[in-house]
């Protein structure tokens, strides 16, 4: 299951590398989620699986008894998600903002900060 | 020239004139009384400064340095005198004065630095006080120009030799200048010594505007006049021939050094020498004559017998003496007559008979004629060349006979022929210099006179102590005016003979030499073009680079960490051979919810729907949250479903308002973009195969299972991790979403109303929800 769940971290990568590399804005943002949802997998996948036995601690004990899941990535995993997510919702109005100010999401049409015209100068 | 400035009512150019004066006169006397000691023997006062690099503040105080720190402070005193009354009205005056302390204190602590890191911070305040002072005039363009091509010449200079330096610290393995000068044998031995040499003589030469990087010299003129004065006689250039003659006993004495220095110092001098004679502007010809001195100094020092550094040495002062004089005489002449051009002077000494006396000194002493001490420094010179081995001698010779002739007949174009005859028209009506203008010319033209009178003086304080230190050894120094019948002397008459044959004739090789030149490379138009040609590649690189192509941008970022990480696996053998392929034991659940991440990314890479794009993403979200459920972990999943339902619909909201997106069809398949994908995709399984393959470190886990519960109550062991053991994290993400929410709020308030779509947009809006 391990080497499976690496091979599609793998398509995950690729899929969100490809559509990262698109001119159009919003293709762009789809790969960031994809990757976001990637790196969350790695994270979890590096703890190691273990199916069937979340890391509680049963009433009356001091320990969990017997193997449980790893606990520590779970809870980066969980903050992991969190920032993707405020990450997300930025870039999202940024692409927004973008678009009613510039009237494009083709990144190569931004031209703001470094006009095309500097270029076609020399 | 002085005259064009607001007048602004400063006597002797006020407190900071009197400051700028009494600074270097109070030196000079304490440098004075320190002689007696010095003469005697070497002094080292050491304080820490940087005592983990090994850098100290330490003195070295030996003849040498007791030459240039008199040099500097003596002419320096002549030329502060000068300059306020010179400048003393200028509206700037403060300004300069600070810079040429500035300037005098980068000097001698050039020359009194005990430690080679001491000595380069030194090196580069002088190189950026001169840069100050050349672009003091900071309204001309020319001025600007001229500086900039110093600060960057001897700049650049000053960092090949900081290398030098570096190297020389490591291979002594000390900066102290005492220990570095104590192991010569041991560097002249050593394999980098050639590597060294090189970076130092990059150094020097730059400073002392050594041939083919001369160039920036003569433009330096664009510094006020009593700038030039001091620049060319004691301080800056001299700067060179300082590290060279201090770092004799450390680098010299190889062939390596002896033909470099030799060959070019010698070139340097006559070619100068030449230059100078092509001039008309006399403050220009005194210019490359400075250019000449260098390049004696240079051959001398490189020859590096007894008596060519005490050539070197007495030439040394010599040449500051006669040269500071003749630039503060042009002063006075360009300030009284308002012209520096020698065709239209003639006849000054009617009218400024001190001048005229303090210019004759000078002159007398440049052009070698007894009883001036340029008599004597001329002698030794064509004596230390003469007793030179083999082919040495008589390159040496030759040079420094051409160049002798030639500074005679620049002694008599500047201070004989300017001053002789009828009293000329001039721009100005010629009228004597105010006594400060004249008291520094006339002090030095007179010293000229009187060392040459009492030269065992001058042998015996400073010229013997000096060519001790150059020469890291003991050596008699007899200097005299008379030393009866023999080879330099005849030499000596030969020269004046040349000399004035070709004085008489200067005008028409003037005339033939501008010719000459016209056709010449030309080093100043060379720098030029060297400047412009940076400046393109500059450009060239940022438009290679910086293309402002986000894709662009992303491409190389994506490429480099994947040949990266992938070449770091295979070279460092990450990549294990115990992959088992487990697929036996997958239940068909986890089978189903892999192939459903794997389709739901492919499509949202493939669609060009915006809506089965948000869908499949959703998909592949849910997924995640599956695979979450599977694995033990409850938490993360509730909030992986959470999060991935607001995005969904976040995205799908703000979808609604942005354009479609184009077609796959129209917009193609990038290779090289899927190349880049697909490579940084097989890397990251790589890596994930490889971690898997280490032993797995379960110690942080297992603090957390067990002190989970007696330490903080909880018996989720996440959340407890989340909000006890690692709470600082869990507010630093709320901080993050905090900052993410006011900056998309901010973002989304202040956007414009109405929405600039795009022809044919609205209307397809609604159609494309329903497909």
């Amino acid at each position: 299951m391990e080497l499976l769940l690496a091979l599609t971290i793998g398509i995950l990568v690729a899929c969100a590398v490809y559509l990262m590399l698109d001119r159009n804005v919003i293709r762009f943002l789809f790969g960031l989620i994809l990757l976001s949802n990637a790196a969350n997998l790695l994270i979890f996948l590096s703890g190691r699986l273990t199916a069937g036995a979340p890391p509680l601690i049963d009433e009356g004990l001091y320990a969990p008894t017997g193997v449980v899941a790893n606990a520590l990535p779970q809870a980066l995993v969980l903050t992991a998600i969190v920032i993707g997510f405020g990450l997300l919702a930025f870039t999202l109005a940024l692409v927004y903002r973008t678009y009613r100010s510039l009237g494009t999401v083709n990144s190569d049409e931004m031209r703001v900060a470094e006009p095309v015209a500097q270029e076609a100068r020399r | 020239m002085a005259e064009d400035y607001p007048k602004v009512d400063r006597v002797m150019g006020g407190v900071a004139g009197l400051i700028s004066i009494a600074v270097p006169a109070v030196l000079f006397l304490y440098f004075i009384m320190l002689a007696p000691q010095i003469a005697m023997d070497a002094q080292v006062w050491a304080a820490e400064w940087v005592p983990s690099l090994g850098i100290s503040l330490s003195v070295l105080m030996d003849g040498l340095s007791l030459t240039f720190a008199l040099l500097i402070t003596g002419i320096g005193t002549a030329v502060t005198l000068y300059s306020a009354q010179y400048l003393g009205d200028h509206p700037d005056y403060p300004r300069f004065v600070s810079y040429l302390l500035m300037f005098m204190v980068g000097m001698l602590g050039l020359v009194l630095a005990g430690n080679l890191i001491t000595l380069f911070v030194f090196w580069e305040v002088t190189t950026i006080a001169s840069y100050l002072l050349i672009g003091f005039n900071a309204d001309s363009a020319k001025s600007r120009r001229s500086a900039l091509q110093a600060l960057l010449v001897t700049g650049t200079g000053g960092l090949v030799m900081l290398a030098g330096m570096i190297i020389l610290g490591s291979v002594v393995g000390s900066f102290e200048i005492a220990e570095i000068l104590g192991s010569g044998d041991m560097i002249r031995a050593h394999p980098w010594y050639m590597a060294i040499l090189l970076l130092f003589l990059a150094g020097a030469f730059t400073k002392s505007a050594q041939f083919p990087l001369h160039f920036w010299l003569p433009n330096a003129m664009a510094a006020p006049t009593p700038v030039s004065a001091y620049l060319h006689s004691a301080t800056m250039v001299k700067g060179g021939i300082y590290l060279m003659a201090r770092m004799n006993p450390a680098l010299g004495g190889t062939s390596a050094w002896f033909w470099i220095l030799v060959l070019f110092g010698g070139f340097t001098a006559v070619f100068a020498s030449v230059l100078a004679l092509r001039q008309t502007d006399i403050k220009q010809v005194l210019a490359y004559t400075t250019l000449m001195a260098l390049g004696t100094l240079t051959m001398f020092i490189g020859a590096g017998t007894d008596y060519a550094i005490i050539a070197a040495m007495l030439f040394l002062v010599v040449h500051s003496l006669y040269k500071a004089a003749l630039f503060l005489v042009i002063g006075i002449v360009d300030h009284g007559t308002g012209t520096r051009e020698a065709p239209v002077l003639r006849g000054l000494r009617h009218a400024m008979p001190l001048t005229a006396l303090a210019a004759a000194l000078a002159a007398i002493s440049m052009a070698g004629i007894p009883p001036m001490i340029g008599f004597i420094g001329k002698e030794f010179m064509y004596k230390a060349g003469l007793g030179l081995p083999g082919l040495g001698a008589a390159w040496v010779t030759v040079m420094i006979f051409a160049a002798s002739v030639l500074m005679f007949v620049v002694a008599g174009i500047v201070a004989l022929r300017p001053f002789m005859g009828e009293l000329a028209k001039t721009p100005k009506p010629a009228h004597e210099g105010p006594w400060p203008m004249l008291a520094g010319p006339l002090v030095l033209g007179a010293l000229s006179l009187l060392f040459g009178i009492l030269p065992s003086t001058v042998g015996f304080y400073f010229v013997a102590p000096a060519t001790r230190a150059v020469l890291g050894m003991d050596a008699e120094v007899h200097l005299y005016l008379w030393g009866g019948f023999n080879a330099a002397l005849l030499l000596s008459v030969l020269t004046f003979l040349a000399g004035w044959l070709i004085y008489r004739r200067h005008e028409a090789i003037r005339a033939r030499l501008a010719v000459a030149e016209a056709k010449a490379p030309n080093f100043d138009r060379g720098w030029d073009n060297v400047l412009d040609g940076l400046k393109a590649l500059a450009a060239w690189q940022t438009r290679l680079i910086q293309t402002g192509s986000l894709q662009r941008y992303m491409a190389v970022m994506f490429a480099t960490f994947a040949l990266l990480v992938g070449a770091t696996l295979i070279l460092r053998g990450g990549m294990g051979s115990g992959i088992n392929y487990d697929a036996e034991g997958v239940h068909p659940i986890q089978w189903t919810v892999l192939a459903l991440i794997a389709m739901g990314a492919g499509l949202s890479t493939w669609t060009s729907s915006r809506m089965t794009a948000i869908t499949a993403l959703g998909v592949v979200g849910i997924g995640v949250a599956l695979l979450f459920i599977i694995f033990s972990a409850p938490d993360v999943a509730i909030t992986q479903l959470l999060v991935e339902v607001l995005v969904v619909v976040l995205v799908a909201l703000v979808m609604l308002r942005l354009p479609h997106l184009p077609s796959r069809a129209k917009s193609g398949f990038r290779a090289g973009h899927a190349a880049i994908a697909a490579a940084v995709g097989l890397v990251t399984t790589a890596v994930m195969i490889a971690v898997l393959q280490t032993p797995f470190d379960r110690r942080l886990t297992d603090f957390f299972e067990i002190a989970s519960y007696p330490d903080a109550h909880g018996r989720n062991i996440v959340n407890v991790i989340l909000v006890d053991f690692r709470a600082t994290d869990t507010f630093g993400e709320i901080v993050v979403v905090v900052i993410a929410a006011i900056a998309a709020y901010a973002l989304l308030r202040g956007a414009p109303g109405a929405s600039p779509t795009p022809a044919g947009e609205p209307g397809a809006r609604g159609e494309e929800e329903k497909a």
